[in-house]
């Protein structure tokens, strides 16, 4: 009998780790990604010959672990520069360089990671405002700044290391601003605690960002962003209610991650909502099965848990596929997986309370703000529709708007959709539903030349 | 606890058909229950190529399909809103000289009727659509035919049922409808509705309610395949499709191209359907060929939706052949959504008069029950 098939999407380190305890193991796994080098979001490299010393800080020895074992596999058949845009039953469909193809599995693994949650504020389309992930991308992969003076706005963790690494790459940061208050901060040390290397590397980065005369402002409201053609100024609200302004010709800003969760939607996994990340996750259980008998989930992409989590649940998750396909599996290594995994997830919660969900950048979203755009839909059209065409449930809202059918069909508008139609019609996010899904999960060309 | 209701007509299915329906009855002053599995026009009604189209339909279904077209006029002022309804101008095109024998046949036809088409030779057509790809011959124009928004068309019905009066129920599944004496009895989970009148207008569901009377229909899906664009500048002037329909394109009005050809996969029984990627890569090849611009724009999502379909192509309009009291109207195989404006019209003219003035003769049930074999009509695949 020929070797089962197992198919892992996602060469971050969720990915990266569960192809290795496959090809450990003797299997030959596949391992898909988009981009052009292993690593993910966290480990993402340069172009392959760029250098670009100290990217990674702290992390180094990490990303070098997860850089450098695909290398010392010969197992594994890595796919770089290749999308998954769809899963049908036993199916793949690829988009190459080549165009369009196939690619059939046994057994999948899905590891595709995370993107930054957006939220709309005045001027956030505006040329000059990136994601704080976005801004982070710009440095490690392209190396370069998003701007001269760089304002960093938004909450969660990333807030602080982006902050933190461009100082360090030379640019000139000349704001962070955090839209959620302090005080939750110190109420989560103990929980935070659980993971004292991590805390560890928070305080540190906080620290060095102070001494570099970069102190955080906490509790920060009302952000705006002004300019004629591009970014010129920030503007912002102090915890007392003291407005700001400070010129600067690119902002980064985002609240946190959600999930890219399309490809496990399209494969028919059980969704629930996630309380904390306030998004729709597929279901799965400790060891990554999903609902669905050929289907594992692994990493950010069905939860938010952070680089070390994806690791682990990487690895877990392997395990669960071997054990499903009757292989031997190391019980002692599971159990140890298992408790560290449990240790993650404490820290992972008490970094969510630390970061409480900014309610009142949704709450001061104004009527002729844009919401997406894609399709150019403002936050009083949503209103509107929900109000005067009782679309109560999102997938209406997307029927008579056009919201989240844009190119990115709802990836980067579809939560604040969610939270601004949750609050027009007085029910819960949770309430409104989640967006489906259609292939692509990502545009891909109109092509000829296929059978 | 189940609530009671009674009424005078229950409509099952909240498609643009039961939908029209609820407010063609109101009108004429009718109590109306619509009972709607899932959200109004959320169905094939809401998910189709949006093509209000004339041209090419089975000659039988051309005087509903005229007076339909004249009740789009004036769409946007009964229902209350926009509903992107545009008289682009429907183009179809020939890929061979059997293709034009085919359409010159139909114009003359067609103008039996009173459907007025322009016969363009392939100089004629590229003149009008320069962008037209090699395999063009020539070409027939239904100047007033067009498309709409599907979305939005479904759902405005259904508000103006309600503030006409109408009950309109939503997240109701019907699990049961029997008649008991001269009067029907419909159940979902929650509700029970005693009414004078029943209309299955359920879509590819009206199978199985048909069946609660006796009434056995081969009725099938069918699931097109959809495409659509990122938005590109406008060009697709008007909405296009080829003998043969294995494949159509148009151009919204925000500038997406949605192109559709080939069939999705769906499940009747679950209502559930999706798009196929080799009929979409397949899809989208024909479409190059007719529109070679398009190599290289950015497909941003694809889907399927299932409607009911004849094996004649043509649907189920009128009183059921067991039952007194009980109107079908279903099986619109891929092309009810021009209809359906006029078809809330005859269903409300059948329990109010008995009868309507337009000729539905040839959408008997009791069709099935004579003839075995059934001819496909000629232009059976077009949506
Ligand atoms: C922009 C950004 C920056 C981040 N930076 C940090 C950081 O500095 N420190 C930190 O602790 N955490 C960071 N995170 C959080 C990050 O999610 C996790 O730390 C970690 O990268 C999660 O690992 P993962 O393996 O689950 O997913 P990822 O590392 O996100 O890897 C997922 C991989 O899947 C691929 N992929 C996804 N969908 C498809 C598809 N359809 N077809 C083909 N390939 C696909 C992607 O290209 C990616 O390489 C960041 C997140 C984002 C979004
Ligand atoms: C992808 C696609 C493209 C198309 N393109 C075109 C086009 O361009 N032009 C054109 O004219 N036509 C087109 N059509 C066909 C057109 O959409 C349909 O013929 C038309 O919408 C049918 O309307 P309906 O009201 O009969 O059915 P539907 O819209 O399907 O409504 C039936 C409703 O009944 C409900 N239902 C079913 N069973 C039950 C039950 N037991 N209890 C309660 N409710 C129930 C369903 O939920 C559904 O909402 C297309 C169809 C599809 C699927």
């Amino acid at each position: 009998m020929a070797d089962p098939l197992v198919v892992i999407v996602g060469a971050g380190p969720a990915g990266v780790r569960a192809a290795e305890t496959l090809a450990l193991a003797g299997l030959q796994p596949i391992l898909i990604d988009e981009a052009e080098r292993p690593g993910g979001q966290i480990y993402r490299q340069p172009p392959a010959g760029a250098v670009r010393p100290g990217i990674y800080g702290l992390e180094i020895r990490k990303a070098a672990g997860i850089h450098g074992v695909l290398a010392g596999l010969g197992a594994v058949d890595y796919r770089p520069r290749t999308l998954v845009w769809n899963v049908f039953q036993d199916r793949l469909d690829l988009l190459t360089i080549e165009g369009h193809g196939e690619q059939r599995f046994d057994r999948l693994i899905l590891a595709t990671g995370a993107m930054d949650r957006a939220l709309p504020f005045p001027g956030w389309t505006l040329p000059g405002v990136f994601t704080l992930g976005g801004a982070q991308i710009a440095l490690k992969s392209q190396g370069v700044s998003i701007g001269r003076r760089v304002a960093l706005v938004g909450a969660g963790p990333l807030l602080p290391l982006v902050a933190h690494q461009y100082v360090g790459a030379g640019a000139q940061v000349v704001a962070v601003l955090d839209v959620t208050p302090f005080a939750p901060k110190l109420l989560q040390l103990l929980g935070l605690a659980a993971e004292p290397g991590t805390l560890a590397k928070g305080l540190w980065y906080t620290a060095r960002n102070r001494m570099q005369g970069l102190a955080a402002a906490y509790g920060v409201r009302a952000i705006r962003a002004e300019g004629k053609r591009q970014v010129e100024a920030l503007i912002y609200k102090d915890a007392m209610g003291v407005e700001h302004r400070i010129a600067c010709d690119a902002i980064g800003a985002s609240c946190g991650l959600r999930s890219e969760t399309q490809l496990a939607d399209l494969a028919g996994c059980a969704f629930v909502f996630d309380q904390v990340g306030r998004q729709w996750v597929p279901q799965r259980t400790g060891q990554g099965r999903s609902s669905v008998p050929a289907v594992y989930l692994a990493g950010d992409g069905a939860g938010i848990g952070g680089a070390d989590a994806a690791e682990l649940q990487g690895r877990r998750t392997a395990l669960a596929v071997l054990e499903d396909l009757g292989r031997p599996v190391d019980l002692a290594e599971a159990a140890r997986l298992d408790r560290r995994l449990a240790r993650q997830a404490r820290f992972r919660k008490a970094l969510e309370n630390a970061y409480p969900f900014p309610d009142h950048l949704l709450d001061d979203v104004a009527d002729e703000e844009m919401v997406c755009r894609c399709e150019g839909i403002t936050a009083g059209a949503l209103r509107e529709a929900a109000r005067d065409k009782d679309a109560a449930e999102i997938n209406r809202l997307k029927a008579f708007t056009r919201i989240g059918m844009g190119r990115c069909q709802g990836r980067v508008c579809g939560h604040a959709a969610a939270e601004l139609l949750a609050r027009a019609s007085g029910v819960g996010i949770e309430g409104v539903g989640r967006l489906r899904g259609q292939p692509p999960v990502k545009p891909i060309p109109v092509l000829g030349g296929v059978p | 606890m189940t609530e009671r209701l009674t009424t005078d007509v229950t409509i099952i299915g909240g498609g643009v058909a039961g939908c029209a329906a609820a407010v063609a009855l109101r009108r004429v002053g009718l109590k109306v229950v619509l009972l709607e599995k899932g959200a109004c026009g959320a169905g094939a009604s809401g998910v189709n190529f949006g093509g209000v189209r004339q041209q090419g339909r089975s000659l039988v279904e051309l005087p509903l399909a005229r007076r339909s077209r004249a009740i789009w006029d004036k769409l946007n002022e009964m229902l209350g809103e926009d509903v992107e309804f545009e008289a682009t101008g429907h183009i179809k095109l020939a890929r061979s000289e059997a293709d034009m024998a085919e359409l010159e046949r139909y114009a003359r036809d067609a103008a039996e009727h009173g459907l007025e088409l322009q016969l363009l030779g392939a100089n004629a057509a590229r003149a009008d659509l320069p962008w037209l790809g090699e395999k063009v011959v020539g070409a027939s124009l239904c100047a007033e035919d067009g498309a709409a928004n599907p979305r939005l068309v479904g759902p405005a019905f259904a508000r103006l049922a309600r503030r006409l009066g109408a009950d309109v129920r939503e997240h109701a599944l019907v699990n049961a409808a029997a008649r008991e004496g001269e009067r029907f009895e419909t159940r979902t989970d929650a509700l029970a509705v005693d009414s004078r009148f029943l209309v299955n207008a359920a879509g590819i569901g009206a199978g199985k309610v048909a069946s609660w009377f006796g009434e056995e229909v081969p009725l099938g899906p069918v699931v097109p395949n959809m495409l659509v664009t990122e938005p590109l500048p406008i060009f697709v002037t008007r909405s296009v499709g080829v003998c043969g329909g294995d494949v159509y394109v148009r151009q919204v009005s925000r500038g997406n191209v949605i192109m559709g050809g080939g069939r999705g996969w769906g499940d009747a029984e679950l209502l559930h359907s999706g798009p196929t990627t080799d009929q979409s890569l397949t899809g989208m090849r024909k479409t190059l060929d007719l529109v070679p611009a398009l190599r290289g724009a950015h497909i941003i999502r694809t889907w399927a939706g299932i409607d009911g379909q004849m094996p004649d192509r043509i649907p189920v309009i009128g009183f059921s052949a067991t039952t007194p009291d009980l109107v079908h109207a279903f099986g619109f195989s891929g092309h009810g959504f021009q209809l359906g404006p006029v078809v809330g019209e005859i269903i409300a003219e059948l329990i109010a008069d008995g009868r309507s003035p337009s000729p539905i003769e040839p959408f008997a049930i009791t069709r099935f029950a004579e003839a075995s074999v059934l001819p496909a009509a000629a232009a059976g695949v077009e949506h």
